[in-house]
């Protein structure tokens, strides 16, 4: 071709120089800013700071996020697997149709919709009250750690379900189906053979959710507004009531460290297998 | 017997799932047309659409940060595909240096918890006068956005079949001609399906909004956050709603605009 090398690079830096300055740049601030004290000087303070007043916090993070990714995962893995394996075609489509409505759903609507409907007199109570399973009057909400849950599972299982049931809709048929020859379970065939093929989009999609509920502020604030909560929080508390850049960058920091975690058990798996994920 | 059990034990799971995704949205459609509801009645004590005139009457806050919303995720879906247009054809057509590495560069943004980020940004901002001014705001929602349209774009560019674009050039055409007239035409459903959901994004985005935007643009999202947290639940309700529309109805349509042959060529 006679497009050039240099005219390809130019037509990608002004994209790429936005990337690199509102992003990679206050990203190595935060970095630089959690390890400095307001005058500049080099200091591990803000950490020491940090565990003494939010290590609840950080732990509490970790578990709903931990929590939220293991239900994400399940269910995805149920309805990729129903949509590749159901007998009946009704039902799929039934499923097929049902379950990618809260994909493109804002965080902050979502938490809106579970706020009323997780709520003591929210619909969920009401019609178990209505079902005869529990009595309203008794019961509480569940505008607490598992509203949280709830909500994160709701939002960020059909967009992982969606990444998997495309990856099990090209896989090879033949293999399912000499399994299923053989006397094979559906349950033992999605196990054994189905999602051991899905694993990368699975991942994929798993960690990208991960992400993404370590970065949600309005989720914690409107389903449950005691303490312990969640670290977003916490950060944007430090910043709009103390000016305190240190430590919540360092609560940043322990953010992104979560992150990279998570990212290290993938790539150790990904060695594990031979490199084949 | 056996048929009839397996339809009831189907029937009775997809119910449970019907009744798991519809029923938070139900219960928000509920107080969007709710008057008076309170504990332990199970269902609004009085219906109206008076809650609906305070939110769309002239001059209203929410009118007025609808409008705000709706020009900022237009200044940003110019804004992304002014960028991404260009990197998205590079990354498709060209043989560049650290392909690998430009491409993961636009993945950071979503592979990084961004919260922390922003902040930073804000600070950054403080220098510039960029806090609080819609121009601040649409280059938050910019970075935010510029994954998925560089993204869509690559893999929409990289879809349209190269034996066209040369035919092209072989008949004279200049570089820049045969890209509008024959690679970008072909490539427009891809891109306008990024615009969209660049558009939602902005329309949507809260986090980046809360930290830059402060104290003078309020988008949509900003104000339903402010009514739910003062416990108005009927104008949170009938906001959330607003945003709601857009975000399910793009759901809906999303295969009409990007076709399978581009899906299967994202990250690619």
């Amino acid at each position: 071709m006679r497009e050039s090398r240099l005219a390809m690079v130019l037509l990608v830096l002004p994209a790429l120089a936005v990337v690199l300055a509102l992003f990679v740049y206050p990203l190595s601030l935060s970095v630089i800013s959690a390890f400095t004290t307001k005058a500049g000087e080099a200091t591990l303070d803000n950490f020491i700071k940090t565990a003494e007043l939010y290590r609840d916090d950080i732990a509490f993070t970790f578990v709903i996020v931990a929590i939220s990714t293991a239900f994400i995962g399940a269910t995805s893995a149920a309805i990729g697997g129903y949509l590749v394996l159901g007998e009946n075609p009704r039902a799929v489509a039934v499923l097929k149709w049902l379950y990618r409505w809260p994909l493109f759903i804002p965080f902050i609507v979502a938490a809106q919709c579970m706020r009323t409907f997780l709520a003591k007199n929210g619909i969920m109570n009401n019609t178990f009250d209505t079902l005869g399973i529990i009595d309203v009057h008794d019961a509480v909400g569940l505008l607490d750690w598992r509203g949280i849950i709830v909500t994160f599972v709701w939002k960020q299982t059909p967009f992982v379900a969606l990444l998997v049931a495309g990856a099990m809709a090209s896989l090879d048929r033949a293999t399912i189906e000499a399994a299923r020859n053989l006397g094979a379970g559906r349950l033992r065939i999605l196990v054994e053979i189905v999602l051991p093929q899905v694993s990368s989009a699975m991942v994929v999609g798993l960690i990208l959710s991960f992400v993404t509920m370590l970065s949600v502020l309005s989720v914690p604030i409107m389903i449950s507004g005691g303490a312990p909560t969640m670290i977003t929080v916490d950060m944007a508390f430090r910043i709009n009531s103390y000016s305190d850049y240190g430590v919540a960058n360092a609560l940043g920091l322990i953010s992104y460290a979560m992150t990279g975690a998570a990212a290290w058990v993938y790539l150790r798996r990904g060695v594990a297998s031979g490199g084949r994920m | 017997m056996r048929a009839a059990l397996a339809w009831l034990l189907r029937g009775a799971s997809l119910g449970t799932v019907g009744f798991l995704i519809f029923g938070p949205i139900l219960n928000l459609a509920l107080w969007a047309v709710a008057v008076q509801w309170y504990f332990p009645y199970k269902l609004p004590l009085t219906y109206g659409l008076k809650y609906w005139y305070e939110v769309f009457k002239p001059r209203s806050d929410a009118i007025e940060s609808l409008t705000t919303s709706i020009l900022i995720a237009l200044f940003t879906v110019a804004a992304c595909l002014a960028l991404a247009v260009p990197a998205g054809y590079a990354l498709a057509r060209g043989r560049l240096p650290w392909r690998g590495a430009i491409l993961l560069a636009f993945l950071l943004p979503q592979a990084i918890p961004s919260l922390a980020v922003y902040f930073n940004v804000a600070r950054i901002f403080y220098a510039f006068h960029l806090n609080g001014t819609i121009a601040g705001v649409v280059l938050v929602h910019t970075v935010h956005g510029l994954v998925f349209a560089v993204w869509i774009a690559a893999a929409a560019f990289a879809a349209v079949d190269r034996e066209l674009e040369l035919a092209a050039r072989n008949m004279g055409a200049s570089a820049l001609r045969g890209f509008l007239t024959v690679t970008l035409p072909l490539a427009a459903p891809g891109i306008m399906a990024s615009a969209i959901f660049v558009f939602l994004e902005s329309l949507d985005e809260f986090t980046g909004t809360y930290f830059v935007g402060v104290p003078d643009v309020t988008t949509l999202p900003l104000l339903m956050f402010t009514a739910s947290v003062a416990g108005n639940y009927q104008i949170a309700a009938i906001t959330a709603l607003i945003l709601l529309v857009p975000s399910v109805g793009f759901m809906l349509f999303i295969e009409r605009f990007l076709k399978s042959d581009v899906l299967a060529k994202v990250g690619g």
